[in-house]
């Protein structure tokens, strides 16, 4: 599918029950128009990971996902050789009393493709969408090799030669702040920093992704959430944290907030024991007394 | 795109450049291409392209917000040009970074009147005898005079600093014992497909990045210049990641600023940043800022932590002791240091104190140039336990 205004992908977004703001939606648009990366950074649960499953169902084509760890090197990023079948592959020709053939060993039949190199696949008919997730978490050696593959995207296995591909995927690229990310890499990105939704925004999130919760329970949640983001809390909820908690409280079969019941399922909401007891008893009515207030 | 429109765009880029964005002419080409995509008219659409497009730093999207609020909406408003100089007050770093020549012979003198109005120069004999340099080496930071302390700045900046290193989860061909199939398999081809000897890799290892978080109140302020001098040391011989931070009142990163290869320009930079210099002491205030704000961010891969403290602390107890335990729990390892520890009476304490020994690793001195070079070979040995023993935590 191609878009040919923000308009139109903005409400493509929410077809797919993804609510965009303006600028997340310009910088996607954007992203696809100039063939750039999108770089993607905000707090953690805000849905960066999502921007990419949504564009990858949008442009109806393969979502690739690379997850980073420290020590994530070419074998888990870019291809591995078939060890086992290669070994399998020596003794059956010995079998035969033929002897291992070493062009034919390392050929593209026990090539094992890893996220990077699936995404150039030149035999793609679509580019794909590539996402390298949580890129703060893989170390500078990782950050240099990727430098190099979004800049032309080809890639060198000495083996075989050089794998190139006229339809470069379309890159996501998310962060969590855990470590700063080079500025070499970001500047060739696209930015944009995803905020915690406003009120009405976040509700929109909630009612489009459980449309079975309660209106009134759903208003207090969004409320009792947005009231915890302004507190001096250690680890700040995330939208996910949202739908987490009105998932449990839907299972549990609430109709509204009540004290007791926050209280009981705050795990869903405050991930960290010092945060949990600040908030837990005193603080919980407070807030919902407020929020009762503020959302009617 | 008219001629108008473009030459002011270029003009915006110029004016961010100048607030201290990094902005550059690929950036601004990039812009202008995407805005063939876009409605130019819509001024919202407008600005969500150009922020994308020419900020890749969270901290600077306010500072560009504001800029183009100024620069972009209807002309001739009375007090357009009193904004301007309030946002250029605020700009992102005190003073060019790069452009300053390393080489000191560089610059000859040529303004006289200049340097008549300056201090008179002091010539330094660097050059000591071994006795006055171990005299030096133990006098008290607080207790020099003006020659002294630049001479010990001098030695400061000789010190060699290593931090020991950390296994990482990188792989390298080596005496590991994890086997390494691929060059198994090649080796084996010599030998028609036989394994005869296995190939193995070995885990790589990395120093462990540095947190310095220095207090600069009022009680330190005897050692707050040598101390800076040191850190900016460290964090010039190091070739791993080293964050500085500041506090008296309030918590003030200074790395950006250290990173400049001239010292004084560095130093002046750091007291032009910092604005509460010798104020009063908030250690536990600071500690969570540090927590709330930085820790997730630097505090990865088994960093190392000093806090450079006297300890004198007139904020909340409970709020430090809460403060020194999460900071313990998420670094690998805390070292405190204290310039009153070098006295012989000296007991430790204060309320602070008291408050953060349960948490602290190492509690040492950093009253003279030999505590400096002790703490160098404590960094330098950093993985065996405190208390003796080995102390293997992995991953870090």
């Amino acid at each position: 599918m191609e878009f040919t205004s923000i308009d139109e992908l903005q409400s493509a977004m929410r077809e797919k029950h993804y609510i965009a703001e303006r600028g997340l939606a310009t910088s996607l648009y954007l992203a696809l128009k100039l063939s750039r990366p999108l770089f993607l950074e905000g707090e953690a649960g805000v849905g960066k990971t999502e921007v990419a499953k949504v564009l990858a169902a949008l442009l109806d084509t393969d979502l690739i996902r690379l997850q980073c760890y420290e020590g994530l090197d070419v074998h888990h990023a870019v291809y591995e050789w078939n060890y086992t079948r290669q070994m399998m592959h020596i003794r059956l020709l010995e079998a035969r009393g033929e002897k291992a053939n070493e062009a034919e060993l390392f050929g593209p039949e026990f090539l094992l493709r890893r996220p990077l190199l699936q995404a150039i696949e030149p035999s793609r008919q679509k580019p794909a969408v590539l996402l390298i997730d949580e890129l703060d978490r893989s170390d500078d050696e990782f950050e240099a090799f990727l430098l190099e593959v979004l800049s032309d995207f080809q890639i060198t296995i000495p083996e075989i030669g050089t794998i190139k591909t006229s339809n470069p995927p379309v890159v996501i690229i998310t962060s969590n702040r855990t470590r700063e990310v080079h500025d070499a890499l970001k500047r060739r990105c696209l930015y944009y920093w995803i905020d915690y939704p406003s009120f009405d925004k976040e509700l929109e999130i909630v009612r489009t992704q459980l449309p079975d919760a309660p209106a009134k329970l759903a208003r207090q949640i969004t409320g009792f959430i947005q009231a915890l983001r302004e507190m001096d809390l250690y680890k700040l909820p995330g939208v996910a944290e949202t739908l987490d908690w009105t998932m449990a409280l839907v299972a549990l079969d609430q109709k509204a907030l009540d004290p007791v019941i926050v209280d009981e399922t705050l795990g869903a909401v405050l991930k960290y024991q010092d945060d949990v007891d600040k908030i837990k008893g005193e603080q919980t009515r407070v807030i919902l007394e407020r929020v009762n207030v503020e959302v009617g | 795109m008219s001629g108008q429109f473009l030459h002011n765009l270029l003009l915006f880029g110029r004016v961010l450049r100048r607030l201290g964005l990094d902005v550059n002419p690929g950036r601004m080409m990039d812009l202008v291409s995407g805005l063939d995509h876009i409605e130019i008219g819509n001024k919202s659409d407008f600005f969500y392209a150009a922020r994308t497009l020419l900020v890749h730093e969270r901290e600077d999207l306010p500072l560009f917000d504001e800029a183009f609020e100024l620069f972009w909406r209807k002309p001739a408003e009375a007090n357009w040009i009193a904004q301007w100089q309030g946002l250029t007050r605020r700009r992102k770093r005190p003073g060019p970074i790069v452009t300053h020549p390393p080489l000191k012979e560089a610059a000859p003198q040529t303004n006289d009147s200049d340097s008549a109005s300056a201090e008179p120069m002091t010539v330094i004999e660097i050059t000591r005898t071994y006795s006055d340099r171990e005299i030096l080496r133990h006098k008290n930071f607080a207790e020099m005079n003006p020659e002294e302390s630049e001479a010990v700045k001098q030695m400061i900046s000789h010190l060699l600093w290593k931090v020991s290193e950390r296994r990482t989860r990188r792989h390298r061909p080596g005496k590991g014992n994890l086997i390494d199939l691929r060059r198994t398999l090649r080796r084996s081809l010599r030998s028609e497909g036989e394994v005869f000897s296995w190939a193995y890799r070995e885990q790589k290892s990395k120093p462990r990045p540095l947190v310095v978080i220095a207090d600069i109140s009022g009680s330190m302020e005897r050692y707050t210049r040598l101390l800076l001098h040191f850190i900016y040391g460290m964090k010039a011989a190091l070739s791993q990641p080293v964050e500085a931070f500041v506090f008296s009142t309030r918590l003030t990163r200074i790395t950006r600023p250290l990173q400049i290869r001239d010292l004084d320009l560095a130093l002046k930079n750091v007291g032009d940043l910092v604005s509460d210099w010798a104020g009063g002491t908030r250690i536990g205030e600071s500690l969570k800022t540090f927590n709330f704000e930085w820790g997730r961010r630097v505090l990865g891969r088994g960093a190392v932590v000093l806090v450079i403290s006297d300890g004198w602390d007139r904020g909340d107890v409970e709020l430090l002791t809460r403060e020194m335990a999460r900071l313990k729990r998420n670094c690998h390892r805390l070292i405190w240091l204290n310039p009153l520890l070098g006295a012989a009476d000296y007991e430790p304490l204060t309320r602070g104190i008291q408050a953060a020994l349960p948490n602290i690793d190492n509690f040492l001195p950093v009253h003279n140039l030999a505590s400096l070079e002790d703490l160098a070979d404590r960094l330098a040995d950093i993985n065996s336990h405190p208390n003796g023993g080995t102390y293997a935590r992995y991953p870090a």
